[in-house]
């Protein structure tokens, strides 16, 4: 076993310190970088992975997004080594390791479904992985303790997982999967059998306590939400690849696909024609995305424009008309109906809903933020 | 409406206890007979000597050298088989659920095989195996192992592959293997002890079937308790049925100990309850 003890660089009292921190990550001596190689493998007739390349600097939190059946869950068990793939190499701190198994990888996992040992208590699950270092009775004791209370659940140590909830066991799992102070923490859509609000939770303490442990971490979720709150880097898979990779921010704002744009977030798909470097909708010119048209050349294409990129203005002679309005709080949906049958869904203020009612007769104005575009 | 209820219980309380009286009955009497036929003087008067005999195991060893003999063969064959049984089974069933989930199907009706073959016919297909396996390791009793691990499939395979069904084997495994785990510390600290009662449950099985198992022994010439208690009747019959009852005694007892092991799990399944 190749396991060094490493001292714990902070001890529960820092804990509650956590909060002020800002959101760059900070890699601790131990964080190091990940890179996944040319991967691929395959399940019968499906290309679980095809040629996926990743690469992870020491102490990021990289989310993995994508549809369901994408390939998402196999690259992160390739990466545990709980997978073979048939061609590739997973180098970790710039060891290829692509042949050691699951066991001498030094990985800490979450897994969606609920994994506790049940016939152990939570300090005791969270042992297990010391016991199996050899480090000594008391101090597993102390150091399985702590982890309790940096996943603040300390007050539960005793408890069985059946007397747990899902999140208090996802939390324990996770003071499991750290306690080993593992090279890389993967998790594979840990919060996706919790309730909404134990999920935004509980996602938001994740992010806190990978700042603190700056461990390199791999989050897998189809959860865009959830992705663009965690990570760093978002990297959107489809059909066993990456379609792009890239801060939350990027990937939400300049997708570099009509995939991603409309996987990440909702996309009007509006007629338009390309000239240059700018595409007209609605008889707005629009910026383009850099390198978005590159493969479409000019001509007639599907922009892809946010909702919250489309304007409304309440106006007599506008050639929209309001179908429809959804409430979802602070900002509500609406969809509008164009003379040539185009449905354009604006976001707006909830404030302005009551001008909206169904049939109103309004203008449409679009915001000059860069669209992707697609061949129509 | 509540009358209707409570008078439907009530007529079920009393069908369930009519049930239990006539089992217990049927079950009872023969085991009673028994006991009365160790215990019964032909002049009429009781007598308990027959069992004095029966617990005082240096002089039963020198008085029934032979009945001795086939308890001690039967007592090793149990532990043998007990062991065979869980060393082949538990990590083979593990292994399909993880890796080879495809070959379930074909384990269980492999496993299930012995229970559709008389026993008669099984020593058919036995007796020339045996004739290797005196060749090989010579003719002793406890040889009768290999072929009461296959007797005993159909009902510790079913047992353990419940037990196993309770747990999310592969989940488990793996958060193990990815805490550091071989596959013998996966087995060893984290599958057996979550199907402890499983595990119970095949062992008493196994413990009961071996106890009271006589055709094949009998056929492949091998001595067991059974085979001896058969023996024994010519000469003492007093001592085989005293023999025969305490061998169904033990086995009634693990059996029952065995409902009640299970019992006690599932109490522990219903105390699940959500503490948010
Ligand atoms: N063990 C397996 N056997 C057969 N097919 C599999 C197996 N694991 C994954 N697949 C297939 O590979 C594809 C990718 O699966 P997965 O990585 O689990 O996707 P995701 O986690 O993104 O939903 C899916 O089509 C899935 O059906
Ligand atoms: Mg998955």
């Amino acid at each position: 076993m190749t396991f060094q003890e490493r001292p714990l660089d902070r001890d529960a009292s820092s804990v509650g310190a956590a909060g002020g921190r800002d959101t760059v990550p900070t890699p601790t001596s131990n964080s190091v970088a990940v890179h996944l190689n040319g991967l691929r493998r395959r399940f019968g007739g499906v290309q679980a992975l095809d040629n996926l390349d990743l690469e992870m600097a020491p102490g990021e939190l990289i989310a993995l997004l994508g549809p369901s059946g994408c390939g998402k869950t196999t690259a992160l068990r390739v990466l545990a080594g709980l997978e073979d793939a048939d061609s590739g190499r997973v180098l970790v701190g710039g060891k290829d390791i692509t042949e050691l198994p699951a066991n001498r990888r030094d990985m800490g996992m979450v897994f969606q479904a609920y994994s506790l040992f049940p016939h152990l208590t939570a300090l005791q699950n969270v042992e297990f992985g010391l016991g199996l270092r050899r480090v000594r009775s008391a101090q597993r004791r102390e150091r399985a303790g702590a982890m309790l209370d940096l996943v603040g659940i300390g007050t539960h140590a005793d408890r069985y997982p059946h007397q747990l909830s899902g999140g208090q066991q996802q939390r324990v799992a996770l003071a499991r999967a750290l306690a080993i102070q593992p090279q890389v923490l993967l998790l594979d859509e840990p919060l996706s059998a919790l309730d909404a609000k134990v999920r935004v939770q509980l996602r938001d303490e994740i992010r806190r306590i990978q700042l603190e442990v700056g461990t390199t971490t791999l989050f897998v979720t189809h959860d865009q939400e959830e992705a663009l709150a965690v990570a760093d880097r978002v990297g959107v898979m489809r059909a066993g690849r990456l379609e792009q990779l890239g801060p939350p921010d990027e990937v939400y704002q300049r997708p570099s696909t009509a995939f991603v744009a409309d996987f990440v977030g909702l996309s009007n798909r509006l007629p338009g024609t390309v000239s240059g470097d700018r595409v007209e909708v609605l008889g707005t010119a629009l910026p383009l995305v850099p390198g978005a048209a590159s493969g479409i050349g000019s001509g007639a294409v599907n922009a892809l424009v946010r909702p919250e990129a489309v304007d409304l203005a309440v106006d007599p002679d506008g050639r929209g008309r309001v179908l429809a309005a959804s409430f979802l709080g602070p900002t509500s949906r609406v969809s509008v109906a164009m003379p040539d049958e185009t449905m354009v869904v604006a976001q707006v203020a909830s404030a302005l809903l009551p001008e909206l009612a169904p049939g109103t007769a309004v203008r449409i104005e679009l915001r000059p933020v860069p669209v992707v575009v697609e061949a129509a | 409406m509540a009358g209707v209820t409570a008078r439907r219980a009530r007529k079920q309380r009393a069908f369930r206890w009519i049930v239990v009286i006539v089992l217990g009955l049927f079950f009872l009497v023969p085991l009673f007979a028994m006991l009365m036929f160790t215990i019964r003087e032909p002049d009429g008067h009781y007598t308990f000597e027959t069992w004095r005999q029966f617990f005082d195991w240096p002089q039963l060893a020198s008085t029934y050298p032979d009945l001795w003999t086939g308890m001690r063969s039967s007592g090793e064959l149990v532990l043998l088989t007990v062991a065979l049984m869980l060393v082949l089974l538990v990590p083979t069933v593990v292994w399909v659920r993880l890796r080879l989930p495809w070959l379930r199907r074909v384990i269980e009706f492999i496993c299930l095989l012995p229970l559709t073959i008389p026993a008669i016919v099984l020593v058919v297909g036995l007796a020339p195996v045996y004739a290797w396996v005196t060749y090989f390791l010579g003719g002793s009793p406890m040889t009768l192992t290999f072929a009461y691990t296959v007797l005993v499939l159909p009902y510790a395979y079913r047992a353990i592959d419940a037990g196993l069904s309770g747990i999310d084997v592969k989940t488990l495994s793996e958060a193990a293997r990815s805490l550091g785990s071989s596959w013998g510390t996966v087995m060893w600290r984290v599958v057996l002890p979550n199907i402890r009662s499983a595990v119970l449950s095949a062992s008493f099985l196994t413990v009961a079937l071996v106890l009271g198992e006589f055709t094949i022994a009998s056929l492949l010439n091998r001595t067991n308790l059974q085979v001896a208690v058969e023996l024994l009747g010519k000469s003492s019959a007093t001592m085989s049925v005293a023999v025969s009852l305490a061998a169904l005694v033990l086995a009634f007892i693990l059996l029952f100990a065995l409902s009640f092991a299970g019992r006690r799990r599932g109490q522990n399944r219903r105390s699940i309850r959500e503490t948010s």
